[in-house]
This record gives structure tokens, sequence and C-alpha cells, in this order.
């Protein structure tokens, strides 16, 4: 034993990098490899997988206009992230927002320095090229936007929908980018994360900053557009619950770039991930209509398809620190929850949430943060240097940093979107006419229809 | 001449065909309806919310008979398309005037 165990130290003497490796770091094909997938996977959410989740959801006078924001913020927010937005998450070690390091891709892309040739930075702290990492985050970027999308949906201006995002990409979620990935306030183990930040929490994929942020972010957006005209004594059941199976399918496809593309190399971690990612998506996809069966009668597609993706949402910040069996546990419990928080609670509450967005990305988030404090073990990944996670293990830390970062994300989400809508409202204006809400928005803000046969 | 508007389950169309068939009558008019009668629609429920669906999608048959041969199809179509269970449908029989062929200009019993 005594034998083996110094074999163990030689070992891993012989791989602790030297102080020269730490200071230049290399290039790694292999993870740079999954990293660039991982990127178009994420993009893959969007467009097509998250416009035909959303798009098959609304009425069919409006589905143009949900695919038409989603194929929007793919090009808008990738112009953004690639000026400002990369540099305001990622610049700098500031704790409360980015710098202007990387501004207009400055220290990002390839450069020509003279007498050297050609020169592409590679991130300090990981193996790919910053142009690389800059992509990977810029997909969320893309997506957070757009989940946003399904809470003001058959009613809200285009104008505003792309005023909101711009402002909301940059005033809220590039803040809490930076907080939680970027070495700031609620970075788990940064200097920052001190007081009453509790360490700063664990959020593998971004339940804090996708989720968390957007649903809420959804809820108040919701409130403040108000009902949507004839919302709840009218029938306005989805058009195309065939198109919104079929989204959800591609959402778990992306979501595994998403997650385990997270670990930001090809390694074990992201092998975790994506195993946590999968099969709490399944657990998901089984509880949501498994509570409609038994409550209702009948289990439905929508129920399996919105079970799958309130998995997804509930496993994202957890799926690099879980392991299996937890994994499908807070699947399920997610799909019970959101099931029971969009039949029962959004119905007590009276808000118009067209599509869920808060109900499953909200309430499945905040979950998934609390459960990661729960659930967090060293054995997929030892980020606390051996000291216990999760609850389950022992570890208390976690748990109250995952509760006061989902606080402070709560609360920055609601201010936030509060303050920048109200000046949207009182400029542009936020909801379209009433006859443009009649006749659709498909029509009334694009001069187009979904469906023209023959 | 009788004009008998059937209203039945669309999986029971080829049913009622065959039947009139069967009877010597050749000719008949289909349409896709939708409607509701004593047992209404039914419910639907997306993400909880419950939306009643009140006109259930029906098809009507619309035959011309003699007078004569009027009782025979009413009773070959109820034979054929009843299967006990609500919503089996309708069936109106009302007096008809008179027919006209397009194509010869024959009319009433000529025409059918």
């Amino acid at each position: 034993m005594a034998q083996e165990a110094e074999e163990a130290a030689r070992v891993e003497e012989a791989a602790a990098p030297t102080a020269e490796e730490a200071e230049a770091p290399t290039l790694d094909r292999g993870d740079n490899a999954w990293m660039l997938t991982s990127c178009a996977l994420v993009l893959f959410m969007t467009t097509p997988g998250l416009a035909m989740f959303y798009g098959g959801l609304v009425r069919k006078q409006n589905v143009v206009s949900v695919l038409m924001q989603c194929i929007t913020l793919m090009g808008l927010m990738a112009v953004l992230w690639a000026m400002v937005g990369y540099s305001l998450a990622f610049g700098g070690s500031n704790a409360l927002i980015g710098n202007g390091d990387f501004l207009f891709m400055k220290g990002v892309e390839a450069t020509w320095i003279e007498g050297q040739g050609s020169e592409i930075p590679i991130h300090p702290d990981l193996s790919i090229p910053r142009l690389t990492h800059m992509l990977f985050q810029g997909m969320f970027f893309i997506i957070t936007p757009a989940l946003i999308c399904g809470a003001f949906a058959e009613r809200m201006k285009f104008s505003a929908m792309v005023a909101f995002s711009v402002l909301w990409g940059l005033g809220v979620y590039c803040p809490l980018a930076h907080w939680v990935w970027g070495g700031g306030i609620l970075a788990f183990g940064s200097s920052h994360a001190t007081g009453i930040f509790s360490g700063g929490a664990l959020d593998f994929a971004g339940g804090t900053v996708v989720h968390i942020s957007s649903g809420v972010s959804a809820l108040v957006a919701a409130l403040l557009v108000g009902k949507r005209m004839g919302y709840p004594t009218q029938p306005m059941p989805p058009h195309n619950l065939a198109f919104t199976a079929l989204g959800a399918g591609m959402l778990w496809v992306g979501w595994f770039g998403f997650n385990a593309g997270s670990a930001l190399a090809a390694d074990g971690i992201a092998s975790s991930a994506f195993a946590a990612t999968h099969f709490s998506a399944g657990a998901g996809a089984v509880a949501w209509p498994l509570v409609e069966w038994l409550w209702r009668g009948k289990p439905t597609l929508l129920g399996a398809s919105s079970g799958a993706v309130a998995g997804l949402v509930c496993i994202t910040p957890a799926a690099g620190f879980v392991t299996c069996m937890p994994a499908i546990f807070m699947g399920a419990t997610a799909g019970v929850v959101c099931c029971f928080a969009c039949a029962l609670l959004k119905p007590k509450l009276g808000y118009d949430d067209s599509l869920d967005a808060f109900g499953v990305h909200g309430l499945g988030g905040t979950l998934g943060a609390i459960l990661t404090g729960v659930f967090a073990t060293r054995a997929v990944w030892d980020i606390g240097g051996g000291e216990p996670l999760g609850l389950i293990e022992g570890g208390t830390e976690v748990f109250k940093a995952q509760v006061v970062a989902t606080v402070i994300t709560w609360v920055f989400a609601v201010v936030g979107s509060v303050v920048l809508l109200k000046l949207i409202d009182f400029t542009i204006g936020l909801r379209v006419g009433e006859e443009d809400e009649v006749i659709g928005l498909d029509v009334s803000q694009h001069g187009e229809e979904g469906y023209i046969f023959g | 001449m009788k004009k008998i508007e059937a209203i039945v389950r669309h999986h029971k169309i080829d049913a009622v065909k065959e039947a009139l068939v069967r009877l010597g009558h050749h000719g008949m008019t289909v349409t896709e309806v939708r409607g509701f009668g004593r047992q209404k629609g039914h419910t639907e429920t997306y993400r909880g919310a419950e939306y009643v669906v009140d006109f259930v999608p029906k098809v009507k048959i619309e035959v011309v008979a003699d007078d004569s041969t009027a009782d025979q199809i009413v009773s070959g179509i109820v034979a054929a398309a009843k299967t006990g269970q609500i919503g089996d449908g309708k069936i109106f029989i009302s007096e008809l005037k008179d027919a006209v062929r397009i194509r010869t200009g024959e009319t009433g019993g000529a025409a059918v």
C-alpha cells in the first residue's frame, strides 16, 4: 500500500505543471474540438429547438413572431457579445462587472505580430483558444433572452422585444455572468465572494445566470406587459403540439452542449455532466405526464415535453457536481413541481406567462440551484479542495451559498427587469395595439403569415 | 321524394356507403361537419388549462330517395352507423319538392 501511495505521489508530481508551464497555457485539440461542437449544440437550442418549442405553443397567428424573435436574437446578441458583452462579463477581475479588455474582440481573436507571425490567444485557465470560450459563452447570451420571450409572447411589440433584449443582456445578464463565472462576488471560492455572498455559488451551466435570471425576468415581463386579450376566458390552446415536442427533443440534444460543454474541456467532468443531464431530463419527461395521468386521467405530450425541459433546467446548475441517481431525483422533482406551478399556481395568482417561461425556467432553475447545495459531491468535481460540498456529504456552506446566490439573483433580476421594462414602456411602449393583437403579431409586426397553403 | 341527411361518425362512413350500395342506391353527398348534440363536446387539457371543445367533428351524408325506398335506406343507415355508444349521430328526413339533373334538364324522380 505504501509503495502504491509513493508511486501515486510520484505520478502526481510529474503531472503537476511547473511554474513555466502554468504561465504558458497550451491548446488541447481534443478539448477544442469538443468545445466547438458544444458551441454548435447550444446554438441549435435556440433555433430550431426553442423556436419550435415555443412556436408550437402559441396560436397560429403568432408563430412567425416567435420564430422571428429567436432568429433575431441569434443575430443581435451574437453581434452585441462580440462587441461589448464578452468584455463586460469576462474582462478583468473586478467584483461587480467586467472591463474593456476584450471590447470588439481585442485580445480574443488572432492577431499578426510582426516578426513572430500569427497568434491566437489561449485562455489562461483552460486549454482552448479564448475565441472558443468567447463563442461558447456567447451562445448562452443568445438563448437566455430568448427564453424570456415565452412570457410576453403574442402581445409584445417587436421593437420593444429588441430594446429589452439589448438592455437586459448588457444590464442584467453580463453582470450576473461576471458575478458567477467571471470571478465576481458570487463566483465559488473567489476572493470577492465573502460576507453575505457566502463563499460563492456552484452554478455549473447556468442555474442562476441563465434560468433563474430569465425565468424571474419573464414573470416581471408577463406582469408588466399585462394579460393577453381574452385571457383566461377565451381558449388559447397551442396551435401545433408536434412542433413543441420536436422542439423539446432538440433542446434535449442541444443541452448536452450546454451542460457537458460547461466543463470547458473534454474530460471526466464533461462525461459526468452529460450523464446527469440525460438522466434528469429522462426523469422529468416521465414525472410530469405521470402527475397528469394520476391527477387528470391522461398523460399528455405537452406534459412529457415540458417535463423533459424542466428536468434539463433543474440539473443545469448541478450537472458537473452531482452523480446520476441524484440527477434522476432532481429531474423528477422538477417535473412534479413545475407541473403544479403551471397548472395550479399560475391560475391562482392570475398572471399570464403565455408559455410558462417562469413556471419552467424560473422555478425549475431555483429548485436546481437549491438542490445543487444538497447533492453536490466531491466525487464528481473536487472543487472545494477535499472539503465536503453538498448537505448529503456533510457540507453546509455550499447550501447556504446556493440560497444566498438564488436570493440575490431573484432580487437583481426583478429590479433590473422592472427598471428596463418601465423605461421601454415610457418611451416606445411595450405592447401592440388591440387590433394588432387580435389579427396576430405575424401580420401586424412582420407582414407575414406562418401558414399559406395553396 | 325524400331527402335523408344522416350525421354519423367518421369511421362509419364506409359501412354506410356499402349498406346503401347493397340496397341498390347509387349516389350520395358527403360533407365534413362539426357540431354537438346531447353529449356535448370533450375536454382538452394543456399544462393544466382546460378547454371545452364544443364542436365534435362528424360527417354528414345526404341522399335523396323515392318515398317507397326511403324507410329502407334509413334503417340501412341506422344499422350500419350504430355503435350503441353516445355520439352515434342523427338522421333527418324531409320532403323534397323537386330535383334537376343539370346535364339533361330532367326533373323529379328521373333526375335522382
